[in-house]
């Protein structure tokens, strides 16, 4: 397997490289990275226009797989993810049963492996069946794959234990992937509190039920010296916590979902149940903070939070309705709309978001270009404008708030050691 | 001329001339109710369906009455009783009743926007008969029915309060968009633990004052305070809650002369409102409830009774 990506403009944040080249690609690897590359009898692809990227990751997916099949499988989960223009995923532990031991994490790897699509890096809890009280075996997990750990859809509750987590990662240099949510303030909450919540009479949870506990992991983390990151952040004030981080010179690194950075808690004005989500689409000024703060390097990464639910799951009252967004189809595309499009976002530190930031994160070395390393590469069409059309995706979950909207900036190809998974949003060889 | 939508899910959705026309229709329903015999043939052949996933009485027989009086079909289905505690969906329980013919489902849900779901799911016609803490547009017609029988048709300029635990009520929030799109001034007061954010964007003025909601206005209305919400630690209790918000004959006085006290019900006596003025001359409570029949029949008549549908 031999072929040339000509006439990209090749751009890696690690290298600070943003030229046009070509790329030879042999046997799963780069083979080359220079310009007009001629070697004759060679399958072509011409990416003139287009942008040639190291290979895109989403460190914040939720699979299902085991356990909740009906709403996506690692095998749908890992189409949805090419397709996106991911090369590889962190899934998060909250499977049935959780990604506690050792033995689920086996069992993710080996099926990501057999799916053969994008690389899937396996996240275990930080407590046992993420009750959040004993820490999980956390060093059994680790020399099986995991890259980090998490109570993803739960906070831990208890400070002493979340200090513990953040000391013992230490041992083996992973973050602890923090979901900040103070429970009390959000119990029965439904949406953003503000406007609309009143508007539409569901109970709100205040941004603040976000900020207490990201305030109280950044001051855990200055303790413990341990590795924080925070998954999904919502809120100015969370931004400005993380600020605050920064300039104390404390170790935390942050996500944020295209959703946050683009839509507000009006969406939710015809209880459409594909905008519940949590923490839950805010208002305008906190959407304008995440979106600067994205745009500045304050939270280095982009993940989708990708939450497939079956429509079943989804075609209730909005009270009942679960949370999530399926997002690995349309991450790419939303951000690129919105923070290069119409955000002044340099297509450079837009692929950071997507590679550096989250190889960072996650301690992986991937996310950047070197020839003679195994060829991942995600493909952008800067001027590709298309419809989200959910009947398309294959993701199981066709839960998505952008369904009929127009977004410029799509993956157009998308590779994976050495092979070409997906082109033209269509997965190869399906 | 009937109302030209499929579904009545909000007043907030409703124009001025909406209102009037259900009101207008509505005047003359209280006359049907005044004769001896009631019983009108206008519905005649039409099925009505209540659905509720909520106790009530008031709200459910009052609907109830409004079709028998009109002739239609009615047909009560709750939700203990039914096949949602079997796990039935609502949009399945709506799409079941429309195949056997129903022409009208009337909705009481405890989450907001069930009525808008049932609404798209079916090719019934859907009256919300009260969502979550969302609205109850039924309720907010028949406190201004009421109020235009002792007030006049005009409520430009008006003052209205609004008095009790705001967050949680839907008819405060019916109330606040129908008044305000006819001309009233609406005043909402609760203590702070029970006001929501952003009611002043909805067009009402805050106090957390009783006196200062009271004073000069034409028209009160109390709301029903609940013993769960001390539970939620939203009022220490309601020994407390009444000393600070609950209307009395003394506080009244502040309100203008003959200014109306209203209550959606049930009442709590002695909580929110004190025993005389429940039975006192200035309450409207049990005209209320004759109204909330005529409404009732006139949203029926205009969404089914006209010919051509």
């Amino acid at each position: 397997m031999e072929y040339i990506l000509k006439g990209a403009l090749v751009i890696d944040p690690k290298a600070g490289l943003e030229k046009q080249l070509d790329i030879h690609i042999k046997n799963g690897h780069i083979k080359a990275l220079q310009e007009n590359i001629d070697e004759k009898d060679i399958k072509i692809y011409d990416l003139q226009g287009k942008i040639a990227a190291p290979g895109f990751i989403d460190m914040h997916v939720h699979l299902r797989e085991p356990g909740g099949e009906a709403n996506e499988t690692i095998l749908t989960g890992c189409q949805a993810a090419v397709a996106g223009g991911f090369t590889a995923v962190a899934a998060m532990p909250n499977t049935k049963p959780c990604t506690d031991n050792e033995a689920v994490v086996e069992l993710i790897k080996a099926r990501a492996q057999k799916a053969g699509l994008a690389v899937v890096y396996p996240i275990g809890t930080i407590t046992k069946k993420q009750q959040g009280e004993e820490i999980s075996e956390i060093g059994s997990m680790f020399k099986t794959g995991i890259v980090a750990i998490s109570d993803d859809g739960k906070p831990v509750i208890n400070s002493d234990v979340m200090r513990h987590a953040l000391e013992y990662a230490k041992l083996f240099d992973i973050p602890v992937i923090s979901h900040c949510e103070d429970p009390y303030l959000t119990a029965g909450g439904d949406m953003h509190e503000g406007y609309w919540s009143t508007f539409l009479g569901m109970k709100g949870i205040p941004a603040q039920a976000e900020e207490i506990m990201v305030a109280r992991d950044i001051h855990l983390a200055a303790l413990t010296g341990g590795r924080l990151h925070l998954a999904h952040v919502s809120t100015k004030g969370s931004i400005e916590l993380l600020r605050f981080a920064r300039a104390q010179g404390i170790k935390v690194t942050a996500e944020a979902t295209p959703h946050h950075m683009l839509l507000t808690d009006e969406e939710v004005k015809d209880y459409d149940t594909s905008t519940k989500v949590n923490p839950p689409l805010r208002s305008q000024e906190h959407v304008e903070a995440v979106q600067q703060a994205v745009k500045e390097g304050i939270v280095q990464c982009i993940a989708s939070d990708h939450a497939p639910w079956c429509r079943e799951e989804k075609e209730q009252e909005y009270t009942k309705a679960p949370n999530g967004i399926s997002g690995l189809e349309t991450a790419v595309a939303v951000s690129w709309d919105t923070l290069v499009v119409n955000g002044g976002l340099s297509p450079m530190g837009f692929i950071a978001r997507f590679t550096t930031g989250p190889a960072e994160a996650l301690n992986l070395q991937r996310g950047f270009l070197a020839v003679g390393d195994e060829a991942n590469l995600t493909v952008i069409d800067p001027d590709l404008k298309k419809q989200v059309d959910v009947d398309k995706f294959y993701s199981k979950g066709k839960n998505s708030p952008y369904k009929g909207r127009f977004f410029q900036g799509w993956p157009v190809m998308t590779i994976v050691r050495g092979k070409v998974v997906m082109q033209d949003g269509r997965i190869k060889g399906e | 001329m009937g109302l030209k939508r499929k579904d009545l899910l909000t007043m907030e959705q409703l124009s001025r001339e909406e209102i009037d026309l259900i009101l207008h229709t509505a005047k003359e329903m209280r006359n049907v109710l005044k004769r001896d015999i009631k019983k009108v043939p206008t519905l005649r052949g039409k099925t009505v369906v209540t659905l509720f996933y909520e106790p009530s009485t008031r709200t459910r027989t009052s609907f109830e009455l409004a079709g028998k009086y009109m002739s239609a079909d009615m047909v009560n289905i709750s939700a203990t009783t039914s096949s949602v505690v079997k796990g039935e969906t609502l949009k399945d329980t709506g799409q079941t009743l429309q195949m056997m013919g129903t022409d009208i489902i009337i909705i009481r849900h405890g989450m907001a926007g069930a009525p808008q779901l049932l609404a798209q799911s079916v090719k019934a016609k859907v009256i919300n008969g009260g969502d979550g803490f969302h609205e109850h547009p039924t309720q907010a017609l028949l406190d201004m029915l009421s109020m235009r029988e002792k007030l006049g048709e005009d409520f430009t300029g008006l003052k209205v309060a609004i008095i009790g635990d705001v967050l949680h009520s839907r008819v405060a929030r019916s109330n606040v968009h129908g008044l305000k799109k006819m001309g009233a001034e609406v005043w909402v007061c609760a203590p702070p633990t029970l006001m929501p954010p952003g009611m002043e964007e909805l067009g009402a003025k805050v106090t957390y004052d009783i006196e200062e909601a009271l004073r000069g206005a034409q028209a009160v209305m109390m709301l029903r305070v609940q013993l769960e919400r001390q539970k939620a630690g939203l009022f220490p209790t309601l020994r407390e809650y009444s000393q600070y918000f609950g209307l009395n004959s003394n506080r009244l006085k502040l309100a203008d002369p003959g200014a109306l006290v209203l209550h959606p019900g049930p009442i709590n006596r002695g909580i929110e409102i004190s025993a005389d003025v429940a039975d006192g001359l200035q309450s409207m409570i049990n005209e209320q409830v004759t109204c909330g029949v005529a409404v009732r029949m006139a949203l029926l008549y205009l969404m089914l009774g006209q010919k051509g549908e």
